[in-house]
C-alpha cells in the first residue's frame, strides 16, 4: 500500500507559542485515521497544515506524494472544516453547486455529483431549502457532501460528529465507511473515544505532541488495557 | 471559470438580501433628495425691528427682501427681539443708529447685517447726494452767466458673466456632483467590505481556500460581483440626480457614470481591504469616521487650494478628492474627457494598489 499523508518532523509555532512539536505521521491509502486529543491539543492546525491552509514552521508534509502546499492538490483533497462554513442565505443544492464550479467540474457531472453527494447525506428532499433553515445536523451533512462534491481521493475531516446526536453520529460514520470501501482515505479528528475505535490506525495527539500511534487493538495490548480512553489517560500520565 | 462561480453566487446571495440592496439603490436617492430640497429651498427671510426709522430707510429695506416691522414705544431692546422673534433691531436717534443683532443662526445674522449695512450705505448717499445737487443749485443761482452743468453721476450698472454656472446657479448644483460620487463610494465601501467580512466571520473564507481557487480569483470575484451591483447603482444614482432632481450636468453623461464606475471600484478594493483588519461588523462601522466620513472634507465641499499645506498634502491622498476634482469638472464645469484623464487614471491607480494588497493579505489565510 502507497502511503498517501506522509507527514515528517513537523513543527508549528505561532509568535512564541509552539502549538505543533515533532510530529511525525503516515497514514497509509484506503485507511480510516483517527486523530484523537482533547480541545486544543493542535488537531485543527495539523489539519489546516495538511491541506496547505498554512506551512509548517518546520518539517515536511506530502500529500498524494506532491509536498504541501500545492494548489492543484487542493482538488483531490476533500475537506470539511469543523465549523459549518456554509452559506445561510443560499440553499443546499446552491451551495454544493458552487463549490462544485471551484473545483471546475462541467455541468453534467455537477449534477451527478451534487445529487450523489445530497443522496449520500439523506439531504436530497431539502435541498431546495435555504441553509439557515436547517437544523444543526443537517448543516453537518451538507458539509460532508460539500467535502465530497468532488469525488475527492483524500477526505479531511475534522471532528466531523461534534455536536451531533448519536443517531446522525452513527449515520456519519456509516458514510465514512462506505466512503472507505470506495478506495478513499480518510482522515478524521475527534475527540471522542468510542468513535477511535472505528478507525483503522488512531495516532494520539496532546499539547502538540503525538502521544502514541497504532491501531486500537494495538494500543489496547501495548498499555494492557481495555479502553482507548484508558490508553489516553496512560499515555499521558506517561509523559509526565 | 472560479471567478465566474463567484460572482454568480454573490449574485444570488445579493438577490435575496433585499435590505442591503434596497440600502445600495434606494438609500443614496433618498439622501440626495433631502439635500436637494433642504440646499436649495430660498433663504429665510429675516425679521427686522425697526424705531426711529425713515420712510426711506424702510422701503430699501423691504425691498431687500427684509420684513420690517415697526415700533413706536420702546424700553429694553433684548426682550423684544426674543419675545417677537426678530433676527434683529434697528433703531436711530438723530445720526446715531444703534443695531442689535440675535445672532441665534450666524449666517441669517450675517445676511441680515449685510443687508442693514447696504440699505444705511445707500441711504446715506441719496442724501448726501440731495444736499450736493442742492449745493450745486446754490452756486450756479449765485454765479452770473450760470456754470456749465454738472452732469450727474449714474450709477454704474454691473454686468456679471459667469463662465461656470449661471446667475441662478446654488451651493447644491456645485455641492450635489461631489456627493453623488460621495454616496457611490459609500455605500459600495459598505456593502463589500461587510460581505467579504461575514465570508471570513463564518468561515467559508478559510472553505474557499481550502480549493484549488487562487486568491487573485476571489478578490477578482469580489470585484466583478459586488461590481456589478455598483454598476447598476452608479447608473441609477447619476439618472436620478440628473433626471429627476434635475441637478445641472453640462458636461457628458457617459462621463460622469465612467467616474462614478472608477470610484465604485476604489470603494470596493478598499472596502474589502479594510474588511480584513477588522473582526466584526461593528469593527467595520469603525472604519467609516476614520476612512470615510474625512474624504468628504476634501472631497471639494471646502476648496483645497485655501486649506494649510499640511491639509492640502492630505487630501493629496484620499481618493474622493480626485472623484470630487474629476465631477465637479464634467457636471459643473463641462470640461471632458482629456481634462479629467490625470483625476480619472490617479484613481485607478488607488484601485490597482488596493487590489494587490488585498491579494497580499489574503494569505494571512492562506499561504499559497
Amino acid at each position: 500500500m502507497a502511503s498517501t499523508i506522509v507527514i515528517k518532523d513537523v513543527c508549528k509555532s505561532f509568535g512564541k507559542k509552539t502549538v505543533l512539536n515533532n510530529i511525525s505521521l503516515t497514514v497509509e491509502s484506503g485507511q480510516i485515521y483517527g486523530l484523537i486529543g482533547p480541545s486544543g491539543s493542535g488537531k485543527t492546525t495539523l489539519v489546516k497544515l495538511i491541506v496547505g491552509m498554512d506551512r509548517p514552521s518546520q518539517g515536511d508534509i506530502q500529500v498524494l506524494d506532491t509536498p504541501v502546499p500545492n494548489l492543484n492538490l487542493l482538488q483531490k483533497i476533500g475537506y470539511m472544516a469543523q465549523a459549518d462554513a456554509l452559506y445561510t442565505d443560499l440553499t443546499g443544492e446552491e451551495n454544493l453547486s458552487f463549490f462544485a464550479s471551484l473545483f471546475k467540474l462541467n455541468k453534467k457531472d455537477q449534477k451527478e455529483r451534487i445529487s450523489y453527494a445530497a443522496n449520500l447525506v439523506n439531504l436530497t428532499p431539502h435541498l431546495k431549502k435555504r441553509v439557515q433553515d436547517y437544523s444543526g445536523g443537517m448543516k453537518r451533512r451538507l458539509s460532508l457532501a460539500v467535502a465530497l462534491i468532488q469525488d475527492p481521493q483524500v477526505l479531511i475531516l475534522d471532528e466531523p460528529t461534534v455536536g451531533i446526536d448519536p443517531e446522525l453520529r452513527q449515520s456519519i460514520w456509516a458514510e465514512i465507511h462506505r466512503l472507505k470501501a470506495s478506495g478513499k482515505t480518510i482522515l478524521v479528528t475527534t475527540h471522542v473515544m468510542d468513535e477511535a475505535e472505528k478507525c483503522d490506525r488512531l495516532a494520539m495527539v496532546r499539547d502538540g505532541e503525538v502521544l502514541t500511534s497504532g491501531t486500537p487493538a494495538e494500543l489496547k495490548e501495548r498499555y494492557n488495557i481495555t479502553s482507548l480512553e484508558e490508553v489516553f489517560l496512560k499515555a499521558g500520565g506517561n509523559k509526565g | 471559470m472560479r471567478v465566474l462561480a463567484l460572482v454568480k453566487r454573490i449574485f444570488q446571495q445579493m438577490m435575496r438580501d433585499k435590505r442591503a440592496l434596497a440600502l445600495m439603490m434606494i438609500a443614496p436617492l433618498l439622501i440626495l433628495t433631502l439635500l436637494d430640497y433642504l440646499l436649495s429651498s430660498n433663504e429665510v427671510t429675516p425679521r427686522l425691528g425697526v424705531h426711529h426709522t425713515d420712510e426711506s430707510l424702510i422701503e430699501q429695506l423691504e425691498n431687500m427682501d427684509v420684513t420690517v416691522r415697526q415700533y413706536d414705544e420702546l424700553s429694553n431692546i433684548q426682550p423684544v427681539i426674543i419675545d417677537d422673534d426678530l433676527d434683529g433691531f434697528l433703531s436711530m436717534e438723530g445720526e446715531n443708529i444703534q443695531f442689535t443683532l440675535k445672532n441665534a443662526n450666524p449666517s441669517t445674522a450675517k445676511a441680515l447685517k449685510m443687508k442693514v449695512q447696504q440699505a444705511v450705505a445707500a441711504e446715506n448717499a441719496k442724501e448726501q447726494a440731495n444736499k450736493l445737487s442742492l449745493f450745486i443749485r446754490e452756486i450756479q443761482d449765485k454765479v452770473p452767466g450760470g456754470l456749465n452743468k454738472l452732469e450727474q453721476a449714474k450709477a454704474p450698472v454691473i454686468d456679471t458673466a459667469y463662465i461656470y454656472g449661471n446667475k441662478d446657479t446654488t451651493f447644491f448644483d456645485q455641492l450635489s456632483p461631489i456627493l453623488v460620487g460621495y454616496f457611490v463610494f459609500f455605500f459600495v465601501f459598505l456593502i463589500s467590505g461587510i460581505a467579504l467580512l461575514r465570508e471570513r466571520t463564518t468561515g467559508t473564507l478559510d472553505r474557499l481556500l481550502a480549493t484549488p481557487i487562487q486568491r487573485r480569483d476571489i478578490v477578482f470575484g469580489y470585484l466583478l460581483g459586488y461590481g456589478l451591483f455598483a454598476i447598476i447603482q452608479t447608473i441609477i444614482v447619476v439618472f436620478y440626480a440628473v433626471k429627476i432632481l434635475d441637478i445641472m450636468l453640462v458636461g457628458s453623461l457617459w462621463n460622469v457614470i465612467m467616474i462614478n464606475l472608477t470610484i465604485a471600484l476604489v470603494a470596493l478594493s478598499l472596502g474589502i481591504l479594510l474588511s480584513a483588519f477588522a473582526n466584526s461588523e461593528f469593527q467595520m462601522m469603525q472604519f467609516i469616521p476614520i476612512a470615510i466620513i474625512p474624504q468628504i472634507f476634501f472631497a471639494g465641499i471646502f476648496p483645497v487650494d485655501g486649506m494649510a499645506d499640511w491639509l492640502q498634502f492630505i487630501a493629496k491622498g484620499m481618493p474622493m478628492y480626485y472623484a470630487g476634482n474629476a465631477l465637479v469638472d464634467v457636471m459643473y464645469k463641462g470640461l471632458g474627457l482629456s481634462d479629467i484623464m490625470v483625476d480619472l487614471l490617479v484613481l485607478l491607480g488607488f484601485a490597482l494598489v488596493f487590489i494587490i494588497l488585498n491579494i497580499i493579505t489574503l494569505k494571512k489565510y492562506r499561504k499559497i
